[in-house]
């Protein structure tokens, strides 16, 4: 049995019952803040600054060498919850001296931004590292077709970034020198 | 036959007319711009600052200073309402809901008349005041007309025929019954004060009531508690928050005017204003001081039309600062229950009207006595 | 530790369980039966034992018997002693024996799993990203349930030959190969086309062709299904799509009358691949790969997709009523096809019979491989035989059709998917005929139809064919069709009621089948299509012992005379 306890407030003095000092108080408070730093950002001008490990519209990214890294496994077209990665894979074609030991490629790689819900499952997923959630944030467009992205924007927006790994490259210098008999 | 003194009198005043209608638009229209600036600066944002016109904003440092305290910002929001659909809803009763915004504008546009602004010194000594209408019964004028404001809000609650513009207009016509008694029963002390014998002022005259203050303390040092009733009594009048009860958006969504749109909406809300900017003027007029300068000091300025010019401008700088006062009590005080107003307006503020009636009565009286 | 009476049936200890297995199979089948994995690559059940992957490591012992005596030895409880072979055992190459104890999760057991999963991954190239196998991959599946997880192997990896084109259809990858041989066994044991071999030794073997010779016979794509890896891809296949986004329908092939039971995996409509479907009665595990190219017919350019009328296109609805007005109270011929189902033949009989037509059929035939080619390229031709539409065995020419039209005793062809021009049918014998073309795909006749109603492919309906050995197997829609088309049962079923109020014949398999079946005397009596199982229901064919069918001897199919004399 829960005991209800009715706490004794102490009582108001006169002045406190008028209320008067108490809102010559706030009004204090209220003036100061006028002359406060303002927080308000001039935004198309002035842009925020992005977290490091924000979510934005998904991209597709180059090596610093500038050659594609994705793969097309397509493990973020299953991955993704909303089903707004589409892939039509395709291989790298034999002569293509930098790459063709990679073997597959996207042919075409579409990310409907219609149906993207940031939640950066493709980026976590990405055995390749080559997709990612970079900083942009607007994304818009007049149709709906506007709104999918298809691989040369992907690029595009993605741009280059540093990797460490070179996975392809360690490759293809195995194949170059590595064990033989 | 003519009367040419007589024609250029009506003449005068029409222009005269036409000045004030625009200075007191001009001013709730800026009002709603101050509103938005000072609520913006309160919460640490910056308030509209992007309109501007062509041409001025290529003026250098002034373009860029006008844009920034978004000077054309009325001129924008007045086209707004202009241009927008003119929407009336099928459920309302037409005509009493197209009348109810001018019901709502007229009065406030109305009490200005008897407004006296300032002094003009004649060559031949006279000093004639500013004001469209000098009336012997001026502040009886002001409360009369005033007050049937409240018939454009009720009208808007009823004749939208919903339920909350209903209860908006109900609330406000409760809160005005409150309050008109407070309010009329504090400027009573100011009128025995007035009309003591030796200041050489009679009647109810608000020019009478400005000149009293000349030279001498000022009204609002001499009566505080009446000044702090009619004050509150205005905010409540002018429905400003903490009391405005018939617009509440947190529980009547907008009051009495959640079915306007359009133009229609945009006079009641510069009635609104007008409202603020007439009851700012009355409030300076009476315990002001006016146009007069400070308490106890003369006015610095000589009796020439510089001197009037001044005078005009200093009256509008103690209305400019009520209206900030207005502004700024909104971001400090949060709204009252409706119950509270009530409870305050009936229990509190109208014993204490009367408390300091009886006080000034015998106050007066005893001053007045013939010194034996 | 006895038999249980049962001569065929023996005993034996199953992780400390008493187990009864069938005599004679090995312990990796013995374990499939009681639902315990027993990991195994290059172990196949229809290929021979080769034993070279070493995944399918067992602990086994029997129960001991002294050596002189042959007398069982007894422990203190009076219970024969096991006598544990100290080292495990593979378990596809050991058979159940009486009383043998097996361990099939004992530590020496997962110790073994483990190393061997280490060895097998010592060399390869981890690239499952970009592997076709990826999904399917024994390999992957292995490494997660019995792997250690992670590698020692720090030196650098051994570099194969990638992309080496092995033959027309198959490409290999060399570094991803464990060597199990799958393969190779399959060539020299079911197609009989040796031509793979390993080359080099220990850790550098490498699978090649033999020299001057390449794997392109026509099984050659059944050694990519028997890769365990992804060594082996199929050209047609690769990098087309993930396979985990593959719905698999079973079905079957309608190459030729062998009827080899397929899963055709497809996505969002779309199918990607065909592959085989183990049915030990009819295909094994495997299916020839000019049928496995079957499913581009279903996108392919010459496909029919809009009816039209007069070679106006038109809608279904109207081309179904113009071809009914065509056939009405004519001299009609019906050309029917080896290619319908069970149950469009049905109809296509029936039709006949109210449209007061003659009935004449056509088959398509070729050369025997011996195995899962027949000769008898069309799926159903005993079935057109058992549903009454035709009574001798079909040639592949029309000579009746032929003469008939000539002598002038039709007016008007309703023609099924066949062209009928290039089996003895000449223009001029189709002069002033009217044609009405059923069929999915165009061709010279029917580019000459009056009304031409577009069908549906084998994939894209339902329906049952009869095989080679009067073995009914049904096979389920696996692809929606195109837009706004029937299935070829509701064509035929509103042809039929556009006759007559009177008549009311359903396209409902359920209630077409129990028509089929009412009649004592057919051999459908007392079946239901939802009754076929999934490995098909043996009819009997000896009613047409005497037709002269074309079928050779081959996997699981003696021609009628020979199996009278077997």
């Amino acid at each position: 049995m829960a005991k209800t306890v009715v706490l004794q407030r102490k009582p108001l003095s006169l002045s406190e019952r008028t209320y008067l000092p108490q809102i010559v108080t706030g009004l204090k408070t209220t003036f100061s803040n006028m002359f406060k730093e303002k927080v308000t950002l001039q935004y198309p001008e002035e842009k925020p600054i992005i977290p490091k490990n924000y979510r934005g519209v998904p991209t597709l990214v180059k090596d610093p060498n500038g050659r594609e890294k994705c793969v097309s496994c397509q493990l973020c077209e299953f991955v993704c919850p909303p089903k707004a990665i589409r892939i039509t894979p395709g291989s790298v074609p034999e002569g293509e001296e930098d790459r063709e030991h990679v073997e597959k490629a996207p042919q075409e790689f579409e990310i409907n931004m219609l149906r993207c819900i940031y939640c950066g499952y493709c980026q976590e997923v990405c055995p390749e590292e080559a997709i990612y959630l970079q900083d942009e944030y607007s994304s818009s467009g007049y149709t709906r077709e506007e709104m999918i992205n298809n691989k040369e924007k992907l690029y595009e927006l993605g741009g280059t970034l540093p990797d460490s790994h070179y996975k392809w490259d360690q490759k293809k210098t195995a194949e170059e020198q590595g064990n033989d008999h | 036959m003519f009367d040419f003194d007589m024609l250029l009198m009506v003449g005068l005043k029409f222009l005269f007319a036409l000045l004030m209608i625009g200075a007191v638009m001009t001013m709730a229209g800026y009002s709603v711009l101050a509103e938005r600036k000072v609520s913006a600066w309160m919460q640490g944002r910056v308030g509209p600052n992007r309109t501007v016109l062509p041409f001025i904003v290529h003026i250098p440092f002034v373009g860029k200073f006008l844009k920034g305290l978004g000077m054309f910002q009325p001129l924008a929001d007045g086209l707004k309402f202009l241009f927008k659909e003119e929407m009336i809803p099928g459920h309302v009763n037409k005509l009493y809901y197209n009348l109810a915004p001018i019901v709502a504008l007229v009065p406030a546009l109305t009490t200005m008349t008897v407004l006296p602004f300032g002094e003009f010194f004649a060559e031949d000594g006279r000093t004639i005041p500013l004001m469209l209408a000098n009336l012997e019964v001026g502040i009886l004028f002001v409360l009369a007309v005033s007050s049937l404001g409240v018939y454009g809000i009720v009208l808007a609650g009823w004749s939208s025929n919903s339920k909350y513009p209903f209860l908006g207009g109900i609330r406000s016509s409760a809160q005005m019954i409150s309050y008109e008694l407070a309010m009329g029963l504090s400027l009573l002390p100011i009128f025995l004060w007035v009309s003591e014998p030796g200041t050489g002022a009679m009647g109810l005259s608000l020019v009478d009531i400005v000149n009293s203050q000349n030279d001498r303390a000022w009204l609002l040092l001499v009566q505080p508690l009446s000044a702090l009733i009619f004050l509150i009594a205005l905010f409540a009048e002018t429905n400003r928050l903490p009391f405005d009860m018939p617009e509440s958006e947190t529980d009547l969504v907008g009051g009495f005017h959640t079915e306007y749109g359009g133009f229609k909406f945009g006079i009641f809300f510069v009635a609104e204003y007008a409202h603020i900017v007439v009851g700012s003027a009355i409030f300076t007029v009476i315990f002001l001081g006016g146009w007069h300068f400070l308490p106890w000091i003369a006015d610095p300025w000589p009796a020439t039309w510089v001197g009037t010019l001044l005078g005009i401008g200093w009256f509008l700088a103690k209305t400019i600062f009520l209206i900030f006062f207005f502004i700024w009590v909104r971001w400090t005080i949060p709204r009252f229950r409706y119950d509270q107003v009530m409870n305050l307006g009936w229990t509190k503020l109208l014993p204490l009207a009367l408390l300091n009636l009886i006080f000034y009565v015998l106050l007066v009286t005893w001053l007045d006595q013939p010194t034996a | 530790m006895s038999s249980n009476g049962n001569s065929s049936m023996v005993t034996i200890n199953l992780d400390g369980k008493e187990v009864d297995v069938p005599a004679g199979i090995n312990i990796i089948e013995a374990a499939a039966i009681h639902g315990t994995e027993v990991p195994h690559y290059c172990y196949h059940p229809q290929l021979s034992v080769a034993g070279n992957c070493r995944m399918c490591l067992v602990e086994m012992g029997t129960p001991m018997r002294d050596r002189g005596t042959g007398e069982a030895i007894l422990d203190k409880d009076g219970v024969q002693k096991i006598g544990w072979i100290p080292k495990p055992v593979i378990g596809c190459g050991t058979n159940v024996s009486p009383g043998m104890h097996v361990k099939t999760n004992s530590s020496m057991v997962t110790g073994s799993q483990e190393g061997i999963m280490e060895f097998l991954l010592v060399n390869h190239p981890l690239d499952c990203p970009i592997c076709d196998q990826a999904g399917e991959c024994r390999l992957q599946e292995f490494a997660t349930d019995y792997g250690r997880g992670y590698s020692r192997y720090v030196e650098r990896k051994n570099v194969k030959p990638k992309r080496t084109k092995l033959g027309p259809r198959v490409t290999l990858d060399d570094e991803r190969c464990i060597l199990c041989s799958r393969c190779i066994r399959f060539c020299q044991e079911v197609v009989d086309d040796d031509v793979l071999g390993f080359v080099d030794r220990g850790s550098f073997s490498t699978l090649t062709c033999f020299p001057g010779k390449e794997l392109s016979n026509n099984y050659s794509l059944n050694t990519v299904d028997l890769c365990p890896v992804g060594a082996l891809t199929s050209s047609d296949f690769r990098f087309k799509m993930r396979v985990w986004f593959l719905k698999e329908s079973p079905s079957i092939c309608t190459e030729s009358s062998a009827g080899s039971n397929i899963l055709v995996s497809s996505r969002e409509g779309e199918i990607y691949r065909i592959t085989p479907r183990r049915n030990d009665s009819v295909n094994d595990s495997w299916m020839t790969d000019s049928g496995r190219e079957l499913y581009k017919q279903v996108k392919s350019d010459d496909r029919i997709i809009t009816p039209s009328i007069d070679g106006e296109s038109s809608t279904l609805a109207d081309a179904i009523s113009s071809a009914s007005e065509l056939l009405k109270d004519k001299k009609l011929a019906i050309v029917g096809s080896c290619r319908s189902t069970v149950e469009e033949q049905y109809l296509l009989t029936k039709l006949a019979r109210n449209f007061k037509g003659k009935k004449f059929l056509r088959g398509h035939f070729g050369d025997d491989d011996g195995i899962l080619l027949a000769s008898d390229r069309t799926p159903n031709l005993r079935g057109a035989l058992a549903t009454g539409f035709s009574a001798k065995y079909p040639s592949d020419q029309l000579s009746d059709l032929s003469r008939a039209l000539s002598k002038g005793q039709f007016d008007t062809l309703l023609v099924m998917g066949e062209d009928i021009l290039d089996s003895g049918v000449t223009r001029d014998d189709l002069k002033g005929i009217k044609v009405v073309y059923l069929g999915t795909h165009r061709n010279e006749t029917s580019a000459l139809a009056n009304v031409l109603i577009p069908t549906l492919t084998s994939f894209e309906k339902t329906g049952s064919f009869i095989n080679r050995t009067f073995r009914l197997q049904s096979f389920k829609q696996a692809v929606p069709g195109p837009a706004g088309l029937l299935p070829d049962l509701h064509i035929l079923a509103s042809l039929i009621n556009s006759l007559s109020e009177e008549v009311k014949q359903s396209a409902d398999l359920a209630q077409i089948w129990k028509q089929l079946s009412k009649s004592a005397t057919s051999i459908f009596h007392k079946l239901s299509f939802s009754s076929i199982p999934s490995e098909g229901f043996q009819l009997d064919g000896k009613k047409w012992s005497e037709l002269d069918f074309v079928e050779k001897k081959a996997l699981h199919f003696l021609p009628a005379n020979q199996l009278q004399e077997a």
